[in-house]
């Protein structure tokens, strides 16, 4: 309890569900064999983190930023230049985790100061503006990012597939770097993850919820306003960079496209909705469904449309090609039924 | 006067070519509850606002123990010790009662900064928290939320906030209104218990005559603005000028 900040998921049936989800990625390795299934898993962890710290934002504070993936990217690129100019090494990961994360502390805490003293609509409108003007700056600077092709580059040997750390298989999963790499991303997510819990649990938790539910009156019981909400973004810019970094070793790549693009943003905020905004636990079941049907539901539909070949109209609504229709019909179909995201269905006040 | 714990100096503020609060000079004494009265659109509220902050005065001052707050936010005020209870009820609402009074005792004591504590684990806010509760007998539903509240216990609730702030000046803007007859007495009961602890300056807007002539002090009234007249109930009230223009709507509403 303590590890959860006193905030236990509310409810048998959704403890039960985060209990296993979290198996299912501590030992996802041994439970889903194939390199798709490992990716997804990764992808997952750092999504939850990403997704957790959006939450911290939007659904604690009450305020709507889109400029979420520009720290994400921010994080990632810092990876990604320092592997790039020092060489692998575990040095660089950590100088560019760190050089991200620091770089979205600064810029967050610049937005926060200028734009927030106005309205929550005028820091939006900012968020935005600074998030296009970056995505075009890095496609723009080649020579430094990459451009819209990115940059590959290279981590320590020992957290690649090339460096093995046992002859012998374990449970059919061979002991190699990658595996390593996978349980990099998982511990730091987890411990990501129960430390924006704790922020939100405290009573600077307490405050950004105040403020979220009536500013005017949180300052006249001696709240400054502007200064927590500047140091909400100011945490979960940096949460979010440090997902980045996350991401960028797991992938070895980052791109525009990957850690920086519009759609990313917008997979954020349903991933928050449909989880439940404002209760942290959100973020994980969000974050399950949501990259699971990205990765799976086409696949599913496939199987679908063969199963029923033959019958009229169907097998041409489940063409694996509109896989994007049934997931926007989902999404209406979980927001219409859950108004409150799932978690906060399944939460017992 | 040397007691004087919060005083205004010729405080001013114009919207456009309107003065809304014009040089009012007025001192407030420390243990004296003091009835702010006049019509409608009198000012009173923006005088509140330019006391606590919430708008910013065009000239003069507003000096609490000899110090200048004019040029300070409404979270330093508070600080500074101005409690403000609001007109229209202004409350925290899908929190619960008991988070509600915790976040200003939280406030109170500075925690607001703290990041890695656990909230929930602060017994000794908590225990104030309790305290509060139940001295304005909010007891029984600390667990409800704000919106699941009737209008009077959202109203007690109100004053709560500030008996939990515990400040140097308390200030309640019509705190019975929209209360029904059985209720209203408990805030009453809460704001002259109030009065009766010491080196308590109560400000208070009212409308109604029966409660300002048993809890008030004294009687400030203010009319377009400007102060129209200052002194104790009585003699106020018995002012001729005074009743005519600016009680007359009043009484006859008792």
């Amino acid at each position: 309890m303590k590890l959860l900040s006193q905030d236990r998921p509310g409810g048998p049936l959704i403890s039960a569900i985060l209990v296993l989800l979290l198996i299912g990625l501590a030992l996802a390795p041994f439970l889903f064999p194939g390199t798709r299934a490992l990716d997804t898993a990764a992808r997952i962890c750092v999504f939850v983190v990403l997704v957790a710290s959006y939450d911290l934002l939007l659904g604690y504070a009450g305020i709507v930023s889109f400029a979420h993936t520009m720290f994400f990217g921010f994080g990632a690129y810092g990876v990604a230049l320092t592997s790039e100019h020092m060489g692998r090494s575990f040095a660089a990961l950590g100088i560019g985790t760190l050089s991200g994360a620091l770089a979205a502390a600064l810029l967050a805490l610049a937005i926060g100061l200028f734009s927030l003293r106005v309205r929550a609509i005028f820091f939006a409108m900012i968020t935005l503006a600074v998030a296009s003007a970056v995505a075009v700056l890095v496609s723009q600077m080649s020579a430094l990012t990459g451009g819209e092709d990115g940059l590959n580059f290279q981590i320590p040997r020992a957290l690649t597939a090339a460096q093995k750390y046992a002859d012998f298989k374990l449970f059919g999963v061979t002991l190699n770097g990658k595996l390593l790499n996978y349980y990099l991303v998982f511990s730091c997510a987890t411990v990501l993850f129960l430390v924006l819990l704790r922020i939100v649990n405290s009573p600077f938790g307490r405050v950004l919820l105040a403020i979220r539910e009536n500013e005017f009156r949180a300052e006249a019981i001696g709240y400054r306003v502007v200064w927590f909400r500047t140091g909400a973004t100011v945490l979960s810019a940096v949460a979010a960079a440090l997902a980045g970094s996350l991401y960028a070793i797991w992938l070895r790549y980052v791109g525009p496209s990957t850690v920086l693009s519009f759609e990313i943003m917008i997979d954020i905020l349903l991933m928050v909705v449909i989880g439940g905004m404002g209760t942290m636990y959100g973020a994980v079941v969000g974050a399950v469904i949501f990259i699971l049907a990205q990765n799976y539901l086409q696949g599913l539909m496939g199987l679908a449309e063969g199963a029923l070949q033959g019958l009229p109209l169907l097998p041409q609504l489940l063409d694996p090609d509109r896989w994007l229709l049934w997931l926007g019909v989902l999404f209406i179909l979980s927001v219409y039924f859950f108004p409150t995201g799932i978690v906060g269905r399944l939460r017992r006040r | 006067m040397s007691d004087v714990l919060l005083a205004t100096e010729g405080l001013t503020v114009r919207f456009g070519g309107h003065v809304a609060v014009d040089r009012v000079t007025c001192g407030f004494r420390q243990g004296e509850l003091t009835a702010l009265v006049g019509p409608n659109g009198a000012g009173k509220t923006t005088y509140f606002n330019l006391i606590s902050g919430q708008i910013r005065a065009s000239a003069g001052r507003v000096m609490l123990k000899g110090r200048d707050l004019t040029g300070l936010s409404v979270a330093r005020r508070t600080h500074a010790g101005i409690g403000r209870a609001f007109q229209l009820t202004n409350l925290f609402p899908n929190l619960t009662v008991r988070e509600n009074i915790r976040l200003v005792i939280q406030s109170k004591r500075g925690l607001g900064h703290d990041l890695w504590s656990v909230a929930a684990a602060h017994a000794e806010v908590a225990e104030a928290a309790d305290r509060v509760l139940e001295r304005v007998r909010l007891t029984a539903i600390a667990d409800q939320t704000v919106t699941e509240l009737s209008h009077g216990n959202q109203r007690k609730l109100e004053v709560a906030l500030l008996v939990a702030l515990d400040p140097l000046v308390y200030m309640f803007d019509e705190p019975t209104a929209g209360m029904s007859v059985d209720e209203a007495p408990v805030v009453l009961d809460l704001i002259a218990g109030l009065k009766a602890e010491t080196g308590k300056c109560i400000l208070l807007v009212e409308h109604k005559m029966d409660v300002i002539r048993t809890l008030a002090d004294r009687i400030v009234v203010l009319h377009n603005g400007a102060l129209a007249a200052d002194g104790p109930p009585a003699e106020v009230m018995a002012s001729e000028v005074v009743q005519e223009a600016y009680m007359g709507k009043a009484l006859a509403d008792v």
